[in-house]
């Protein structure tokens, strides 16, 4: 067992992990956020996507002990709790972007990626360029596009900066 | 995953020093390719070197007429670099075609050559310009290194530190993905610096990245697809699996080719 | 229609805790204790176990308990079962093999289970397993279901000589034979359905809990029917009377089907629970759930559709083989029978049609239902056989379906089903048009100016939903009713709770139940909760799966709120001091007829929670009322889908340019929901035609094991939908609704095939047509355009 210490929603956090713990598992297993998910076991399907120090990585194919010092966002953090939601959740509810949910946390933060690197006017090849390694078994992704491309246009206005970015 | 030991050495030094003292012990870099293997148990390193907080691994710089890029450099900031958008923008174009965004922040060219899988994108690009692999105790050249399917001239304890690319004149690069994995079923990379002209395949061969010097003789005498016209190359020595005949993978090097060579020459 | 009413795209209640990352699925549930199981699986497809030595593991750190399938056969519970008897032609019922949730003696598939081991963590679980030296003696496996019944080939149950589990058949031979034999054109196709694995995105899960004190088991699970799950683990398996037995699904991650079975890994859990007096925890990696979810789909068929001379149907003769798996899943024996072989009339008068499906065990994991469940695979057979006719014919495809179309209603198909109520011909014109199908010649001349080959393709489905009345189902064989269950709990404020047996895992209905209870009553959507998944809170239901939530569990839902109405106006005709037969009930108020006398919902409701002003021993306090329904028929959803595709003929690739869906689903609840749904099923049908290849190697290694080898659906293999619908009524509940839950999928498979043969100028190309397939299809043909 080692101690790693880190931020994780804006919050300082130590913890004792065995070598072989992954990110996802910190967080779910340890921290007891449950909202990142695993979907496979080849760093394929993007439940798990967080932001580590401000970019998208898949959370299950990361070495808790790689991230001394390092500040982690979940889906949890991305609005604070009882704030009014990120954009990009709102738009994903009002473009019903969602069905079972269980890709959506990752799709949301890969999504909030998105518009960090490409801009607010994201086009539909665009999009579902950038969608390559997030897996939706529900959509058909028809609806997720629409919710990215508001959401995008929507964090424009800033509603809510995302809190412990 | 099986129990390992996790280091962080801070200097190439100390790195060097973690894999000689155990043979077992492998390099860490973006981990895309080695974590998700120890999490199926099909590799178990007693040691895990970390490269990350070792100085000097990382960036992006023009020498004169070559392109360095660290090993440690990310995919994503290979394919958001001006630098490199200015000197070789098939490479930028390369790395942006790497897995999807988050596999991008993480893996890096060092991690990626070291490994030299069949469907690797990278690998084409160094043979495809005649890159460099420099490590901390040599040069290697890219026709030298690649030797064979996850094989490379890399010795124990050896680590890559830098790839340097030399500028070409045009060069273009055209995947066709793998539809599961979007690894490249193939990928061909051409590229021409005066009358150095390469053209490296991924993907297809059942030995890994190779040229494919008939297509580069023809060419020489002008550098346009309709030299590639009607030019195939054998089936034989191609990879056949699920999601292609050796047939159809040869077929489809002289199609990349073909559409590489148009590409770089801006058509 | 209103805001909130039945027609509004109300936006989902349950929204709120998934996109903040609150959902509650199976794994993100823990209890103290908790211990994680690992399942030690065959590596082999068919193999004698010959010893099993765990002395090696039993002392390694964590570990709780390490069982065999031999120990647990000891306890002598009873066998996983196939809940659907299916009887031969001759009458004999099908051969259920055994089917022990840990193998011991030999197992049947490469992932069969073979013994557990429990430990603190997953991890510790793993290190012990690898040292578990389990000895088998490979025995040679059979994969292809059309040489499992050859003489010769390996058996793989006692039960069920050449690997047949039945030879079954619909219609009339003679009849069906006699009008081939007067038939002026006949078109005959050959064709696999390729075997998909289904990759719900939650892998499945169990959590099983024991309490000595009560003697009672909990099970957390990832299903789509945990009553079910409740009734097969407790009558069946004997593990625990049901009133001893909880089972709880929480927040689903999809299930498509998969979710619907009941599978080794809970009861195994269940038993280990109990065992260890410990909580036990299993959670599938992906890799796991590619060798044990039941896979979908997988027969191999023969074809003939026969026409008079002037295009009309006269006949259809189909012959099938299914793949079963190494063992009958829950309910895998109805899949290729009736929900296949009752739907080969498609939307056509058919006079005369006859089926054979022969069902075969094989070295494989075992089939199941997988959204559509048969009626992809018939309208795959259907819509194949109608195009292809239409091309040697000479006649357009629209004209062809038009030609063919049941008009009048209702219509008794030669394959037992009765279709209640249609439109056909009104969704293939509205598609038409929508597609611009007038518009395609000119837009193939273009692909063709780029070098590229460019296919239009239809497909006029129909499938059958809401399985139902239950003494017919009965009388085919099935082991449970397929009616639904309901409660409405009104509560003292007025708020209300609705117990529904239905489960969601996607659908949306704490949102589409809600809207339907809210309008009725008067009362905001907030007001109205919508309880599901837990057999503790429901009242006993069937779950969900076959599109039957909307036709067969809201139905239920309106007659228990027909009850509650009732007997709320009994209520308020006191409260108000007016006869009973002059209240009357709208908009959440009830009021005395021809007065401004009037009583809100809210106070009703109290008033029949405190009960001081209506006589006790006529009314009974309180306000709850349940319903149990059960449909009058099933429902007949139908439409027609039109994919467009465009070719690469230089690498093969298929890209689908263009898509548009009209269906019918009778009434509509929510269109945004329901739209969801055709876009989601449409991309899974695409998935099959183009993506999805299950490979099996002839040692019975599955080859497409993970997503690096199984190409799943992605955002840029997909196109734009375009989504509409046609309204007929379904006339056998009272809401109307027919279903919409797997429209897509059943159409897009015959759509995009359609689309690619069109393009590529041959019928002899199997589904997923990869780009690998196309070229070689291309190769065989030579239709090439002009070269790029
Ligand atoms: C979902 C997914 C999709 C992908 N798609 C593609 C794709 O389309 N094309 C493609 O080319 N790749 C793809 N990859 C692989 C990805 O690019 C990897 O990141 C890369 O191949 C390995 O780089 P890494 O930095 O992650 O290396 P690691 O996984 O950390 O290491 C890989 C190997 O190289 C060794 N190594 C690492 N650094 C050095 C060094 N400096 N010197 C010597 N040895 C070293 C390690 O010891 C290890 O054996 C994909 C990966 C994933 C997970
Ligand atoms: S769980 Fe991380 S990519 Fe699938
Ligand atoms: S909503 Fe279910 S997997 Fe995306």
């Amino acid at each position: 067992m080692a101690a790693v210490s880190l931020t994780v929603n804006g919050k300082p956090v130590t913890a004792d992990v065995d070598s072989r713990t992954l990110l996802v598992q910190l967080l779910r297993e340890q921290l007891r956020l449950t909202g990142t998910h695993v979907g496979c076991d080849t760093s394929q399907c993007g439940a798990c996507v967080v932001h580590v120090n401000g970019r998208a990585v898949k959370s299950c194919t990361i070495l808790a002990l790689q991230l001394e010092g390092a500040n982690v966002l979940t889906i949890e953090g991305l609005a604070p709790a009882d704030g009014p939601l990120h954009p990009m959740q709102e738009a994903f509810r009002e473009n019903h972007g969602l069905q079972c949910g269980y890709c959506t946390p990752g799709m949301i933060m890969t999504a909030v990626d998105m518009v960090r690197r490409k801009g607010h006017d994201l086009d539909d090849h665009t999009i579902r360029e950038e969608l390559e390694g997030n897996i939706c078994r529900c959509t058909g992704y028809h609806n997720i596009v629409k919710a990215i491309a508001a959401g995008a246009r929507a964090m424009r206005h800033g509603a809510t900066a995302a809190a412990a970015e | 995953m099986y129990a390992f030991t996790f280091h962080r050495p801070q200097t190439l030094r100390q790195a060097v020093g973690l894999l000689a003292k155990n043979e077992e012990a492998k390099l860490l870099a973006g981990g895309h390719t080695l974590l998700p293997t120890m999490k199926l148990r099909l590799a178990g390193p007693p040691q895990l070197v970390d490269l990350s907080l070792v100085d000097g691994l990382s960036g992006i710089e023009l020498r004169g007429r070559s392109l360095s890029i660290g090993a440690m450099t990310r995919h994503n900031d290979v394919n958001t670099s001006p630098v490199v958008h200015e000197a070789i923008p098939a490479l930028a174009k390369l790395a942006g075609l790497i897995g999807d965004p988050a596999v991008r922040h993480m893996g890096t060219i060092g991690g990626s050559i070291a490994n030299n899988d069949p469907n690797a994108d990278y690998p084409a690009a160094c043979l495809g310009l005649g890159a460099t692999i420099i490590t901390n105790k040599r040069r290697i050249k890219a026709d030298d290194f690649f030797t064979g399917m996850f094989s490379t001239a890399l010795e124990p304890a050896e680590i890559i530190t830098k790839v340097s690319f030399p500028i070409p004149k045009k060069a273009a690069y055209q995947k066709f993905k793998n539809q599961a994995s979007r690894f490249a079923l193939v990928g061909v990379f051409v590229s021409k610096r005066g009358s150095d002209i390469r053209l490296a395949v991924t993907g297809a061969g059942a030995n890994g990245v190779f040229r494919v010097p008939s297509f580069e003789e023809a060419l020489k005498t002008r550098f346009s697809p309709k030299s590639l016209e009607g030019m195939s190359i054998p089936a034989d020595g191609m990879n056949s699996d699920i999601h292609g005949s050796a047939e159809y993978r040869a077929h489809l090097v002289g199609v990349l080719a073909r559409r590489a060579v148009a590409e770089a020459i801006g058509k | 229609m209103s805001a909130i009413g039945i027609g509004a795209a109300v936006r989902r209640k349950e929204d709120q805790r998934f996109i903040t990352g609150r959902g509650h699925y199976t794994d993100d549930i823990n209890r103290p204790g908790q211990a994680a199981i690992y399942f030690i699986r065959s590596p082999h497809a068919h193999a004698r176990i010959k010893t099993i030595n765990k002395s090696a593991a039993a002392g390694m750190p964590g570990v709780a308990g390490i069982f065999t399938g031999t120990e647990f056969a000891q306890d002598k519970l009873g066998n996983l079962i196939c809940g659907w008897t299916v009887l031969s032609k001759d009458g004999s019922p099908m051969k259920m093999a055994p089917h022990a949730a840990l193998a011991a003696g030999k197992a049947n598939h490469v992932g069969d289970a073979v013994a557990v081991v429990i430990a603190d963590t997953l991890a510790q679980a793993k290190d012990a397993a690898e040292k578990v030296k389990v000895e088998y003696e490979v025995l040679a496996a059979v994969v292809d279901p059309a040489k499992a019944a050859a003489n010769g080939a390996p058996l793989i149950h006692e039960v069920a000589p050449n690997n047949t589990i039945y030879n079954w058949h619909l219609g009339d031979p003679a009849a069906t034979d006699a009008a081939f034999r007067n038939a002026s054109h006949v078109t005959a196709l050959e064709f696999v359905n390729n075997r998909l694995v289904p990759n719900a995105m939650e892998p499945r899960a169990a959590l099983a809990e024991y309490d000595a004190a009560s003697g009672s088991l909990t099970l957390w699970n990832a299903s789509q029917n945990p009553h079910v799950a409740r009734l097969v683990i407790s009558a069946f398996v004997g593990m625990a009377p049901e009133n001893k037995l909880r089972v709880v699904a929480p927040d689903v991650g999809g299930g498509f089907g998969s979710k619907i079975f009941i599978y080794p890994e809970e009861v195994v859990c269940l038993w280990a629970a109990r065992k260890l007096n410990r909580p036990v925890k299993w959670t599938a990696e992906r890799s796991e759930s590619f060798i044990t979810d039941a896979h979908g789909r997988d027969h191999v068929t023969k074809a003939q559709m026969a026409f008079d001379g002037e295009g009309k149907i006269v006949g259809l003769k189909v012959h099938t083989i299914a793949n079963l798996g190494a063992y009958m899943s829950t309910f895998s024996s109805a899949v290729p029978t009736f929900l296949y072989a009752t739907l080969l009339s498609g939307q056509y008068e058919i006079p005369h049609i006859y089926c054979e499906v022969d069902a075969v065990y094989t070295n494989t994991v075992p089939v199941d239902a997988y959204r559509g469940a048969g009626r992809p695979e018939a309208a795959y057979v259907v819509e194949r056989l109608v195009e292809v006719s239409a091309r040697e014919l000479g006649i357009d495809p629209a004209v062809l379906r038009e030609k063919n179309f049941v008009k009048k209603f209702p219509y008794q198909t030669s394959v037992a089903s009765l279709y209640d109520a249609g439109d056909f011909n009104a969704s293939l014109q509205k598609a038409l048009q929508i597609h611009d199908y007038k518009g395609f010649a000119k837009r193939r001349r273009e692909s063709e100016r780029n070098g590229k080959l460019r296919g239009i393709g239809f497909a006029s489905y129909i499938e059958a939903c809401g399985v139902a009345p239950s003494s017919l189902v009965g009388q085919l064989g099935a082991g449970v009713g397929l009616w639904e269950s309901a409660e409405v709990r009104v509560n003292p404020t007025g708020s209300v709770e609705v117990l529904t047996g239905c489960h969601a895992h996607g659908q949306g209905h704490e949102t589409t139940f809600a809207q339907l209870v809210a309008d009725r009553l008067g009362i905001a959507i907030d007001q109205v909760n919508v309880l599901h998944g837990d057999t503790d809170i429901v009242q006993f239901g069937m779950g969900t799966y076959g599109s039957r939530s909307g036709a067969v569990g809201m139905s239920a839902i309106v007659k228990a709120l027909d009850k509650v109405e009732a007997k709320a106006k009994k209520i308020a005709a006191h409260l108000l001091e007016a006869a009973e037969a002059d209240i009357v009930f709208k908009d959440g108020k009830f009021t005395v007829a021809g007065t401004d006398k009037s009583a809100a919902w809210g106070e009703v409701a109290l008033g029949a929670y405190v009960a001081h002003k209506f006589p006790t021993s006529e009314i009974e306090p309180g306000l709850k009322e349940s319903s149990f329904y059960d449909p009058t028929n099933f429902t007949f959803p139908a439409g027609c889908h039109i994919c467009e595709v465009e070719v690469d003929p230089d690498t093969g690739e298929a890209a689908v340019v263009g898509w548009t869906a009209v269906d019918d689903f009778g009434t509509v609840v929510n269109p945004m929901i329901v739209e969801g749904q055709v876009h989601g099923g449409v991309a899974q049908g695409v998935g099959q035609a183009l993506l999805e290849h299950t490979v099996y190697d002839d040692k019975g290694q599955l080859i497409t094991g993970s997503y690096m080898d199984y190409a799943m659906p992605r955002a840029d293999n997909l196109p734009d939908f375009k989504v509409d619908m046609t309204v007929t009524r379904c006339p056998s509940n009272p809401l109307g609704i027919k279903g919409c839950g797997e429209a897509g999928a059943i159409a897009a498979p015959a759509a995009v095939m359609n689309a690619v043969t069109d393009a590529l100028g041959t019928e002899a190309i199997d589904m997923p047509a990869t780009p690998a397939s196309v070229w070689a299809a291309l190769q065989r043909t030579n239709k090439l355009p002009r070269a790029a």
